[in-house]
């Protein structure tokens, strides 16, 4: 890609990861109130042309660390700790002048409700050539052509027109599709896209998912997938990081993680998605619970109240410390005392044991 | 702080509040277009825009409107002590105490009671705004201390402080447009801090930080225009106070000292004394003053709802 838009870091690209996570933590303070942990101890790495997928229920801190690591929380109340390098720099702590002049240029993201996030009495192309004029040395005629190829690159016909155009005269995935093209605007090399297709109907979801692919493969950048739905993990990631209750709790390869899932609760995602060929009725089976009935980590396993494997030492502090994140085979890790030994149920209750 | 200064608050934070919401289902059709749609369709919007443009239309005119010189005084020679003025043929509204042709001190007076309702709305609004910016932008100790003041102006009752500013400022009619606008300042400056404040935690904002756009951009690029709806319904209903705010500082005699400007509330001044023999002479200005300030509220009002995404049908 274009060799305008990089920083000082170009040393650090061709070794290591685009992005390095480390024990990455958030904490919300609030007064009179005892802090919230939102993010706890989180650590990830994403390599050029990659697409790492975080994956959890609502509020199980996935957003917060996407929002960590772009250095978009608010700095009152909110405690992040740990480390975000990328590209070699050192996010965390870092001034808000150098955070803003990676934001859009090195590092983008899309966010999940695209009619809200674009601005409704600002037509297109002007929200698109802010990008172009903040980040780059252009002018404004310059802009405004690059914004007419990056929509027709992300494949929004007649792009003349649109950028002339205010929000609510879009379709949804157009928007979306606007969106992206400002993310990319200035040649990221690592985008965040959370839940990009959430608020987009089915057949457009699958468009954007393969918009997103293709650019992914297309310019070499790394892509932070956030997303609460396994559809898309398994149409697009590379590599998978399960969160509950703000820790990551499994992390493996697509393949390897739906063949088999060893957390329950990552078994339990798996089971609770309805299957084409599965008989006509047949229940689904959704995880018992719902994401409120958590225990602190330091008490033990956060998912213990609703999982059905639990016993009694996921309950209670054993070794001293919390259930810890553990190396389960190669390129696996598990948060987990009582795994999951064979495939999910999912399949037919009939092969019970079948893998022991 | 006063009763009369919560009531105050709560209003403009409500209204500020809906500031910027997005209609669901209004493809195709922008915001203010649809909003002008259903105003031309709303007999209420009609009244209200019919009357302001009409005494609009007279104002501007009004010299050759007017059928004779506001400042003669035509009958001097019949003009003694205990003269009671009246009608009188050739004058349609009669004549005042000096002889002068009412209708067209009613025609001409209402230039000064327009001009000085608009002026003092405006400089209210761009002092407020720039006020409301300020602590909306900034957030923090600027704006708790902004608002603060904004309270305390707030809590002193409108005409009061009018009355004061004026009166400190000495009879001119600088100072009189210089009291109305004081009086606005701080409804506008605690609107618009109020929508803005709504907007700064919106997707788009985020988004455009994201971005990595800088700060000063986002606050007069996507914050403040999403914020203005409020602030342009709050305008239209503020130029009713203000007008009824200039006549009732001219009837007491804090207005415009110079007698070659006929006003509406020196008018009503005048005719007070004759208020028992000729009661037209007080209604006729009083009326004048009653439909304009009532022909901006209306005007105002279905402003409100039709850019209130909550009225929409």
């Amino acid at each position: 890609m274009s060799i305008e838009a990089l920083p000082a870091g170009e040393a650090a690209r061709a070794d290591g990861p685009v992005l390095q996570v480390d024990d990455l933590s958030v904490t919300f303070t609030r007064r009179g109130e005892a802090p919230t942990r939102a993010v706890d101890g989180v650590s990830f790495a994403v390599d050029a042309g990659e697409t790492v997928g975080l994956v959890g229920e609502s509020g199980c801190g996935k957003s917060v660390t996407s929002l960590a690591v772009m250095g978009l929380l608010p700095r009152r109340g909110v405690r992040v700790g740990g480390s975000v390098r990328f590209g070699g720099v050192e996010l965390v702590g870092a001034p808000d002048r150098t955070l803003r002049d990676l934001r859009g240029a090195d590092m983008a993201m899309v966010f999940q409700d695209p009619l809200s996030s674009l601005n409704p009495v600002v037509p297109i192309g002007t929200q698109v050539t802010e990008v172009l004029l903040e980040h780059r040395d252009v002018s404004r005629g310059e802009a405004a052509d690059e914004a007419t190829r990056l929509l027709d690159r992300v494949g929004i016909p007649d792009p003349g027109r649109r950028l002339k155009e205010y929000p609510h005269q879009l379709s949804g995935g157009m928007r979306q599709r606007a969106l992206i093209a400002m993310a990319l605007a200035c040649s990221p090399r690592l985008l965040i896209a959370d839940e990009p297709t959430t608020a987009l109907d089915v057949t457009i979801q699958a468009q954007i998912l393969e918009l997103l692919r293709e650019l992914v493969v297309d310019t070499g950048t790394a892509l932070v997938m956030i997303t609460h739905d396994l559809g898309v993990v398994a149409g697009l990631c590379d590599r998978v990081h399960v969160m509950y209750a703000g820790r990551i709790i499994e992390s493996a390869d697509r393949h390897d993680l739906f063949a088999r899932p060893r957390h329950p609760y990552t078994g339990g995602l798996l089971a609770s998605v309805p299957r084409l060929d599965g008989a006509r009725g047949a229940p689904l089976t959704p995880i018992r619970g719902s994401a409120r009935d958590t225990i602190p980590w330091a008490e033990g396993c956060a998912f213990a109240p609703r999982c059905d494997h639990a016993q009694d030492d996921c309950l209670t502090e054993v070794s001293g410390s919390t259930v810890p994140l553990e190396h389960d085979g190669p390129a696996r890790e598990l948060r987990c005392r009582h795994p999951l030994r064979r495939p999910p149920s999912a399949t037919g209750a009939t092969a019970s044991g079948a893998a022991r | 702080m006063t009763a009369i200064g919560d009531v105050k608050r709560r209003r403009i934070d409500e209204l500020a509040a809906r500031a910027g919401q997005v209609p669901e289902g209004e493809g195709g059709v922008s915001l203010t277009r649809s909003a002008f749609r259903r105003l031309r369709r709303d007999p209420v919007a009609i009244a209200g825009a019919v009357i302001v443009v009409v005494f609009l239309l007279v104002a501007a005119f009004a010299p050759w409107l007017a059928p004779r010189d506001p400042l003669a005084q035509t009958l001097l020679s019949e003009i003694r002590p205990g003269y009671i003025p009246g009608s009188r043929e050739g004058f349609p509204l009669g004549v005042d105490n000096l002889g002068r042709d009412v209708l067209s001190r009613l025609i001409v007076g209402s230039r000064q009671s327009l001009l000085i309702g608009v002026v003092s709305t405006l400089l209210g609004a761009v002092v407020g705004m720039a006020i409301g910016v300020l602590a909306g932008a900034l957030g923090g100790w600027v704006d708790s201390v902004v608002m603060r003041f904004v309270d305390i102006l707030l809590s002193i009752p409108g005409l009061l402080m009018a009355i004061s500013i004026s009166v400190l400022l000495g009879q001119n009619q600088y100072s009189l447009v210089i009291a109305i606008a004081v009086t606005q300042v701080p409804v506008f400056a605690r609107l618009l801090r109020g929508s803005m404040l709504s907007q700064r935690n919106s997707d788009y904002a985020l988004a455009a930080r994201a971005l990595g756009v800088r700060r000063g951009r986002i606050v007069f690029g996507h914050v403040l225009p999403n914020s203005l709806s409020p602030v342009i319904v709050q305008a239209t209903l503020s130029l009713a106070t203000a007008i009824i705010e200039a006549a009732a500082l001219s009837f007491l005699g804090l207005g415009d000292p110079d007698l070659g400007r006929p006003e509406w509330g020196a008018m009503l001044a005048n005719a007070q004394q004759f208020l028992g023999v000729r009661p037209e002479l007080a209604i006729y200005p009083a009326l004048c003053i009653i439909v304009v300030a009532l022909g901006f509220t209306l005007l105002g009002e279905s402003l409100r709802e039709a850019l209130d995404p909550k009225f929409r049908r």
